[in-house]
């Protein structure tokens, strides 16, 4: 489970300017964005772009591209559901149908009581032991609705 | 006290190869290594005794008594006892060429990796020189494992005959410019993850491929792109990193050779098409990641406009076997003109799921039937869709196919990264071409239109067809459409997902006509 920061200008500031002199630096900088605040907050847009030299909408344009960066941040725990083609072939669209009512949320919402946003993703190289899973950082393999059950239930 | 090996695998931790160890702690000695690949059979541990290792699996944490009470540490007999694993049919019947370490060693020792023939092929590539080393990669036959199948040694030629910039970069090295190696570990492809497994479980071995690219192109720092959804393959690479620098792997003094190079991990954000390599690169520039169009090729302009070899993990990775053993070892497996070895990864509902690394020329119905055993569901195989996403999907009639690169290509497939995903009879395929789509819509990176509107108007052109409205008519349109994809698109996004989509509507017709469908129409 994530421990994020309220966001903070000063905060951000050194994150930006942390990473602000590497080759590329967008990415390495929006990740550690999100990893401290769980997103990219919409006011710390002019601020890449002014360390970057770049224009407000070049870095929105970049922000927007990438399913990753949220721009609020997300709930207590993300369950990252695999919607790909080896998890289909394992019942992954009932499970989702399924996860999806029991959570009374569509992709990338978050419950009322704000402990789980469920996000789609596509493939986590998971393939063998399907339909998987990552909530936070800890794999979960041959999802059924029992299992998930029991998984969203620890959480609480 | 006994050694005892287990995995920390991702997949093996999904299937509680953590707690096991924990269970273990105090009555053995636990090394935590990669996953050997029978996924159906992990977490599987193995046991250091003097007749050799014992493997056992799979393997709870509440099995850890009992195994240890039955004499698990002298390798006893037991009913999760599977012998000695080199043994299993699975494994006996493949050529570990590249993956030889993976769920052997300790990832992340370099000792470990150096006692099992690693830095052997970097330490030949330094005897060589350059020109050399390029001719071995050459001579190997090996093609670019990512999917496109591109020859590697002609890659690292152009790139390595570019002249880059006049004006040079910084840390420019043998008078020329700057030159990049990236490496693309952005695994996208569902059924696919031997990127995972190797760089969670023999992490060295792309570090020294990666090395072996750099000396032969002259490049001074590398790039390894890897997908945000592979958190522990992200986190082994890095620690692998740290200690190739401590040792002297990497860094300004090769192995006491006087070249210099390094590399940098970075993280993808859930961009399927970064997996384009043009599109990578705008990734790691920090832009949108973008398609570029081609010319000019990576090899002459690439990231940030110098010169730049773009190679999947396991291309990089089987480079350390081609220096050691010699191009004829590596190019003597095979078939046709696919050399070599290919990790296949199977996947989806399939019984014996798990990678295996053969020479090509297999066909697909020994892979899916002799090697996987047919489906998990024990029902029958209906479609088989190999190359991921933008795989064509096969049916059985096919299964007479050799894993080939060019006998695929005949047949309106591709072999891509080498996932080959079963579904039993149960699959829609009309749903199947729909999704492709669908994902096609969402992963467009938006810069051609036959890609970014031919995709949203290929899922409007389904949903017609499977609501069984002018069925005839808008299946024409379809195959219109997909026609105008393959050949208008700038990458293979938009250019191969009429793979999957025509597979469907030419080897399962009757999915697009049902007779509920047409009964509506």
């Amino acid at each position: 489970m994530a421990d994020y920061e309220p966001w903070n200008e000063a905060r951000g500031a050194e994150i930006i300017a942390a990473h602000a002199g590497r080759d590329g630096a967008t990415m390495p900088i929006l990740h550690a964005l999100q990893e401290a605040f769980g997103c990219v907050p919409v006011a710390a847009v002019p601020m890449i772009a002014e360390s970057l030299n770049l224009t407000r909408a070049e870095i929105h344009g970049i922000v927007s591209f990438y399913h990753d960066f949220r721009s609020h941040p997300p709930g207590r725990h993300v369950l990252k559901l695999c919607r790909a083609e080896a998890c289909q072939s394992l019942g992954a669209d009932a499970l989702a149908a399924h996860v999806r009512k029991r959570l009374n949320v569509d992709w990338h919402g978050t419950t009322q009581d704000g402990a789980v946003t469920l996000e789609p993703v596509f493939c986590l190289g998971l393939c063998a032991i399907g339909p998987s899973a990552l909530l936070d950082d800890k794999p979960l393999a041959r999802l059924d609705s029992a299992r998930i059950e029991a998984e969203l239930g620890a959480t609480a | 006290m006994t050694r005892v090996f287990v995995p920390r695998d991702a997949a093996a931790l999904a299937l509680g190869a953590d707690a096991v160890a924990a269970a273990l702690a105090g009555h053995a000695a636990v090394t935590r290594t990669g996953s050997r690949g029978l996924f159906w059979l992990e977490p599987v541990i193995e046991v250091e005794t003097p007749r050799g290792r014992i493997g056992y699996g799979p393997v709870a944490a509440h099995d850890v008594p009992d195994l240890l009470s039955a004499g698990l540490l002298e390798g006893a007999p037991h009913r999760l006892r599977l012998g000695k694993l080199e043994e299993h049919p699975f494994l006996a019947g493949q050529t570990r060429f590249t993956f030889a370490r993976c769920g052997i060693t300790d990832p992340l020792s370099l000792e470990d990796y150096q006692a099992h023939g690693g830095l052997k092929g970097l330490r030949r590539a330094l005897e060589l020189g350059p020109v050399r080393t390029v001719e071995e990669v050459t001579k190997s036959g090996l093609r670019g494992r990512g999917g496109a199948g591109f020859p590697t040694g002609i890659k690292w030629k152009t790139t390595a005959e570019a002249p880059g910039s006049p004006r040079g970069g910084p840390g420019a090295n043998q008078g020329g410019a700057q030159k990049y190696v990236v490496c693309n570990a952005d695994e996208g492809d569902s059924g696919t993850y031997a990127d995972r497994m190797l760089m969670e479980g023999d992490p060295f071995a792309l570090i020294e491929g990666m090395t072996i690219a750099a000396l032969a192109v002259g490049a001074t720092k590398g790039f390894v792109y890897t997908r945000s959804e592979y958190p522990h393959a992200i986190a082994a690479f890095n620690a692998a990193l740290a200690i190739a620098r401590r040792e002297g792997v990497l860094g300004g003094d090769v192995l006491g050779s006087g070249h210099a190079f390094d590399i940098e991990q970075r993280v993808g954000a859930g961009a399927y098409v970064c997996g384009e390599e043009t599109s990578l690169l705008d990734s790691l520039e920090g832009k949108r990641g973008q398609v570029r169009a081609k010319p000019p090729l990576p090899a002459h302009r690439g990231l940030f406009s110098r010169p730049t070899v773009v190679n999947n993990v396991i291309t990089l990775a089987s480079v350390p076997f081609v220096l050691a053993e010699g191009a004829e070892a590596y190019q003597g497996v095979g078939y046709g003109r696919s050399r070599g070895t290919m990790p296949i990864q199977l996947a989806g509902n399939v019984c014996y799921a798990g990678l295996f690394e053969a020479g090509f020329g297999l066909t697909l119905g020994e892979i899916v039937n002799d090697i996987g055993g047919g489906t998990r569901s024990g029902r029958p195989v209906r479609a088989v869709q190999v190359g991921g996403p933008l795989g064509a999907y096969f049916p059985p009639a096919l299964f007479d196919t050799p894993f080939d690169y060019e006998a695929f290509a005949a047949r309106d497939g591709l072999i891509g990264h080498g996932g080959v995903v079963v579904f039993d009879d149960t699959v829609d395929l009309a749903a199947q071409a729909r999704f492709a789509m669908e994902f096609c819509a969402a992963e467009s990176c938006g810069k051609c239109t036959p890609c970014r509107i031919g995709s949203v108007r290929g899922m409007e052109v389904i949903d017609r067809i499977m609501a069984g409205d002018r069925v005839e008519a808008n299946l024409e349109l379809l195959e219109d459409l997909c026609h105008t994809m393959k050949f208008g698109s700038l990458c293979a996004l938009g250019g191969f997902i009429p793979y999957p989509v025509m597979s469907a509507l030419t080897h399962f017709p009757e999915d697009f006509r049902t007779p509920q469908k047409v009964a509506a129409e």
